[in-house]
């Protein structure tokens, strides 16, 4: 304390001369990066504010029309699509749908391999917890047509499980719950085991609460993966009242006759309710994030 | 309440490891037992395979008039407590306390009643509520200490309980459990590494070595007669003195650098020996084997002088109003003091 308090007296002015062009230069780096990403954002935000044809003529705009309500409203509650059976309120709920449910069941099967893998003595647990592993090498782009066949044969397609469950078994979960289930000392699960806690109670009563920050964190990572799935969506659901946002926003420009001029603003519109759920979820589960990740309460 | 009985166990690991050698005792009801030895010699091996954690290779072990070995830890009536006390972190101290009661199946008012009754004993009734993160270390072992006898067990299993507290912390506890365990009459086994714990909380010790039982004995016992060199300087700080010396056949024992002892040699003996005596056993100043000091130690209530007696490590220990300095000095050995041990396996003589 008394050593810092002099090296700040015996050089003031350097120092914090120094100090204020690196706060300078930091925030300058900082503001250019967030506007960079932020712009179009604003853009589309703005230019959501104006009828198809100002957009068509004019393009993107900085100045706000006099558009922005009607054109939410339409985009959410008006009927459209080819059939005109469904509205951005469906697409809102198809979405939440996919994310929670992809988000979910991600996490009850990851948390369940990683039980067996870490708790049981399975002849094979290693080489299992390593094939589970490679299939990282093997995303749903790669074996997306088997995938759709077996889906299809099924009779999933057009379903919300053909949508979600070829998607839930995950590598990454079950890592992070193996690596987590494996600091857990060894002590807990002999206490639980004298306190007459079988498999399934310690599994309920102990490890589920226990893992709650890491839900957390892996929930948040998982509903936003899940939420901006568009491939496998765009394949499997041909029925439109099935529809996420993601994939439901160009279905909205394409719908009109060649002669019409396609509906940008609402387009913009929907675009932009399309990316505030996520955003949501990780500006305020934030905390929870991070301690998911950092956090060792055991 | 019960008497627990081990008839031939033995315990090898899967990976070929014989942790505890063939070994047979009986503790009786009520009684406390302290398994004690240094680190890695198979203490908590051998109380885990009592818990039911650990598979008994091979060997019968009873509790009560029942036989356990594959019975499983919920059903075998036991409570353990832990080294780092294994508490549940996200549930409260009376839920802790709890829930092996709960998984019993044993309803929730009586459930209350016994966790009070627990809670009061050990001066929790003001933190029943609180996380464990909330509590400090010893506040932590108590609860522990809750969680085991909410259950009225059978047998209590200690684990190096107080390893985790403070020296201070680690005293008043050590009075504590046994002060409980007395009140409860329960039968109990505890492990430590700590001969002092050994020392002043069991009725009975069992020192193991290696996985070898070395001695059972009470405290007494075990400090006045050790069966073997490694009882004789484990149990006891400072540890014993052990000599190398011969028993020549007119009965002399001369220390093989040529010394030669005042006491008297054991009847059937001669040749190499090792020659024990406590450092508490001497008196400075008197007699005539002459002790060359080094350095001295203060302890408070006394003095410790390391040096040598005839060229070999000895130590000395003296009342803190002695005098002491370095240099040369006589001592003299208290008559029957001295244990005499084999050379070839340091058993007793
Ligand atoms: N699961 C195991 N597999 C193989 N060896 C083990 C295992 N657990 C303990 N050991 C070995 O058995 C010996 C006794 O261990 P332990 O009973 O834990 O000793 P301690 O007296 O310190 O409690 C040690 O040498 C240890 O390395
Ligand atoms: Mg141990």
């Amino acid at each position: 304390m008394a050593d810092l308090t002099q090296t700040q007296i015996a050089q003031p002015t350097p120092s914090r001369l120094r100090f204020k062009w690196n706060t300078i230069f930091d925030h300058l780096i900082l503001i250019a990066g967030s506007l960079l990403m932020l712009m179009p954002l604003v853009y589309a935000f703005i230019t959501a504010s104006y009828d198809p044809v100002t957009i068509h003529r004019e393009g993107l705009a900085l100045t706000f029309g006099d558009e922005l309500g009607s054109n939410f409203e339409k985009a959410l509650f008006e009927k459209g699509g080819f059939t005109k059976t469904v509205d951005g309120m469906v697409m809102l709920k198809n979405s939440f749908i996919l994310g929670i449910g992809f988000a979910v069941g991600k996490i009850i099967i990851s948390m369940m391999a990683a039980y067996a893998i870490v708790y049981f003595r399975l002849r094979f647990a290693t080489f299992a917890f390593w094939i589970i592993f490679t299939t990282l090498l093997l995303p749903l782009e790669v074996r997306i047509l088997p995938s759709y066949e077996a889906i299809q044969r099924l009779g999933m397609a057009n379903t919300y499980s053909g949508l979600i469950v070829p998607l839930i078994a995950s590598a990454t979960g079950t890592f992070f719950f193996r690596q987590f289930f494996r600091a857990v000392p060894e002590e807990l699960v002999e206490a639980a085991r004298i306190d007459g806690a079988g498999p399934v109670k310690f599994f309920i009563d102990i490890l589920v609460p226990l893992s709650r920050t890491m839900i957390a964190a892996i929930f948040i990572i998982m509903f936003v993966f899940g939420w901006n799935q568009y491939l496998w969506p765009t394949l499997i659901t041909t029925d439109e009242s099935l529809f996420t946002l993601v994939r439901g926003i160009k279905q909205i420009v394409l719908t009109y006759s060649d002669a019409a001029i396609p509906e940008h603003g609402q387009a913009l519109a929907l675009a932009i309710v399309a990316m505030l759920p996520p955003v949501l979820i990780v500006i305020f589960f934030q905390s929870w994030f991070v301690k998911g990740l950092t956090e060792s309460d055991k | 309440m019960a008497q627990v009985a081990l008839e031939g166990i033995h315990k090898v690991y899967p990976n070929g490891f014989e942790a505890v050698q063939t070994c047979s005792f009986v503790i009786q009801d009520g009684e406390f037992v302290v398994l004690v030895g240094p680190s890695g010699c198979g203490k908590s091996t051998l109380l885990r395979m009592i818990a039911g954690l650990e598979d008994i290779t091979e060997g019968t072990l009873r509790i009560g008039d029942r036989v356990v070995n594959d019975v499983d830890p919920a059903d075998r009536n036991i409570a353990m407590v832990f080294q780092n006390y294994a508490l549940y972190p996200h549930m409260t101290v009376a839920k802790n306390m709890g829930y092996g009661l709960k998984n019993r199946g044993i309803s929730k008012t009586e459930i209350d009643a016994k966790v009070q009754e627990a809670a009061k004993m050990l001066n929790l009734t003001d933190y029943l509520d609180r996380r464990p993160s909330q509590l400090s270390g010893g506040q932590r072992q108590r609860v522990a200490m809750g969680r085991a006898i909410v259950r009225q067990p059978d047998l209590f299993l200690f684990d190096e309980p107080l390893s985790n507290l403070d020296a201070k912390l680690r005293n008043q506890m050590r009075i504590e459990v046994r002060a409980l365990q007395r009140r409860l009459g329960t039968t109990a086994v505890y492990v430590t590494h700590d001969q002092v714990e050994a020392m002043t909380m069991a009725d009975r010790i069992i020192v193991l070595n290696g996985g070898r039982i070395e001695q059972i004995g009470t405290p007494k016992e075990i400090y006045s007669t050790p069966a073997s060199t490694f009882v004789a300087s484990f149990m006891g700080a400072p540890p014993m003195n052990v000599l190398n010396a011969t028993v020549s056949s007119d009965k002399h024992v001369t220390l093989d650098e040529g010394l030669e002892l005042p006491v008297a040699a054991p009847a059937a003996s001669s040749g190499p020996i090792l020659v024990g005596i406590r450092p508490e056993d001497l008196t400075l100043g008197e007699g005539t084997t002459p002790f060359d000091v080094q350095i001295v130690e203060e302890l408070g209530a006394q003095r410790l002088l390391h040096g040598t007696l005839g060229g070999q490590a000895f130590s000395v220990s003296v009342n803190k109003d002695h005098e002491a300095g370095t240099g040369t000095i006589p001592v003299s050995i208290t008559p029957g003091a001295v244990h005499f041990f084999s050379r070839e396996d340091g058993f007793r003589i």
